[in-house]
């Protein structure tokens, strides 16, 4: 990144005041809702998979699978956008977010072909998330073992 | 001598050209806006029966073009060059439609400054005696912007305040050396300012800088005031870029309030969820060739200041970290 000069510094400042702030109080009260209730839609499956005969550890999957299908479908519907620009954060973070952030270019970048489109595309948003999300998990499991050594 | 050269960066045509006809054509969300009743086309749908956006911007685009040489009159063996650019990577909207039309064509790239550059540009052919009827035009479309700059519409993410909506339309004009108004009177060129802006969410800040200088030097090149103007009308600043713009040129001596506006304020209701206001190529181009035009001819604006701003950043640029290079050009428009 270049160095700014002083009036491109003054500039900065100048505008500094003049640029409206996000309404972070609101944004914060509608992430947490509606992560909320995405997480009770969560338990509620969970608690249906537990009441047919699972145990809650071998729930776990199953009710993410299902939370991911919910988050693909609704982005396919085009209504996952739509919540995210109300929820911010409560929407991007469970893992139907996730979902919503693979459908999302894969639908987008269909006209470009299965292969440079679809399959290429696909992980444009989530990819930077997999790849420090699996490094980070590698370090701490390293942290992890050494510690229990 | 250059004898048309006024000041450091301005033109005066000897033979002011005409702008003998438009058209404009814009997407559902701007149909809705306050200008409806000035565009001549509102699309039903953004896909415009295409199975691309890509593909329903470059048929915009033409039928705007197709559109303006039949509001003009003129036989199509009269148009002697097309000059137009948009917001897509090599200009493929422009030159996809030049494809179509069959023009002399000169593709050219000023970001969302592309209405005021193609009328400059035009209007110096015509005044120069190089063709005597030539259509500018340009294109953008809120899909093709929005992923080729920023992220998958579904995708649910929230933009910041700051954040402007890109239109979707197209604006043409036939520019003619006939004498007739309203005319091309001035051209001020601007310079490429850059006044250290790296978010690419925040354009109209980037690009208030660009629109103050090109407006400041114009009034200094050609001794005029803000007086001499009924409106002076930037591109698209949007509201955060118009307030910063709007002090720094009082700052510089000439106050513009009562007379000063933006098309990215004028094309959508504040209450139509586009945060800052509009922006895009066609964003000056429809106000322009829509509204601002169709009200010159009815007598409402006698001089107006067209100051289209574009931002010249690509998403390589953003993502290497580089500030936000902005430029603003100047058209004189006037019933003589």
């Amino acid at each position: 990144m270049q160095k700014l000069t002083k009036e491109q510094q003054d500039y900065q400042n100048f505008v500094k005041q003049k640029r409206p702030k996000p309404p972070l109080l609101k944004n914060i009260l509608m992430a947490f809702i509606v992560g909320g209730l995405i997480c009770v839609v969560g338990q509620v499956i969970m608690n249906f998979y537990i009441s047919r005969g699972m145990s809650p550890k071998e729930a776990g999957a199953p009710t993410s699978a299902t939370m991911v299908f919910l988050g693909a479908f609704l982005t396919g519907l085009g209504v996952y956008d739509k919540i995210g620009k109300r929820a911010g954060a409560g929407s991007i973070v469970p893992i139907t977010g996730f979902a919503n952030s693979i459908v999302s270019p894969a639908m987008e970048f269909k006209r470009e072909g299965y292969v440079f489109g679809v399959a290429a595309k696909m992980f444009v948003v989530a990819g930077p998330v997999i790849v420090y999300g699996m490094c980070s998990a590698v370090v701490i499991g390293l942290i992890y073992y050494i510690l229990k050594l | 001598m250059a004898g048309k050269k006024m000041g450091l960066q301005t033109i005066r045509f000897q033979n002011p050209p005409s702008i003998i006809a438009t058209s404009s054509i814009v997407g559902p969300k701007e149909g809705q806006g306050p200008l409806k009743d000035y565009f001549d086309l509102i699309l039903n749908d953004n896909m415009y029966k295409e199975k691309s956006w890509e593909k329903a911007e470059r048929k915009i685009l033409k039928e705007a073009v197709e559109m303006a040489i039949k509001n003009s009159n003129l036989p199509y063996s009269k148009i002697e060059y097309f000059i137009a650019g948009d917001l897509l990577n090599q200009i493929i909207s422009a030159g996809f439609a030049a494809r179509e039309l069959g023009f002399p064509f000169f593709g050219i790239y000023g970001a969302c400054s592309t209405a005021a550059e193609g009328l400059g540009l035009g209007a110096i052919i015509i005044d120069g005696g190089f063709a005597d009827n030539l259509v500018v035009a340009t294109s953008s479309h809120y899909c093709t912007a929005e992923r080729q700059y920023r992220f998958p519409l579904e995708l649910g993410n929230q933009s910041p305040p700051t954040a402007q909506w890109t239109v979707t339309g197209a604006g043409a004009a036939v520019i003619s050396s006939r004498p007739q108004n309203p005319r091309i009177t001035y051209v001020t060129t601007g310079k490429v300012i850059d006044m250290g802006e790296t978010n690419p969410n925040d354009m109209g800040t980037a690009m208030a800088p660009a629109a103050v200088d090109t407006i400041v030097r114009h009034f200094n090149d050609t001794n005029r005031t803000p007086d001499d103007y009924d409106l002076i009308v930037t591109g698209d600043l949007a509201s955060i870029g118009k307030d910063i713009a709007e002090e720094l040129i009082k700052q510089k001596g000439f106050d513009v309030s009562n007379k000063y506006t933006d098309c990215g304020l004028m094309i959508f209701d504040p209450q139509q969820d586009v945060h800052a206001g509009g922006s895009g190529c066609a964003c000056a181009a429809v106000v322009t060739f829509g509204y601002l035009y169709k009200e010159m001819m009815k007598g409402k604006y006698n001089r107006i200041l067209l100051v289209a701003t574009g931002a010249l950043l690509s998403t390589t640029s953003t993502q290497q970290g580089e500030t936000i290079p902005c430029i603003a050009h100047a058209v004189a428009i006037e019933n003589l």
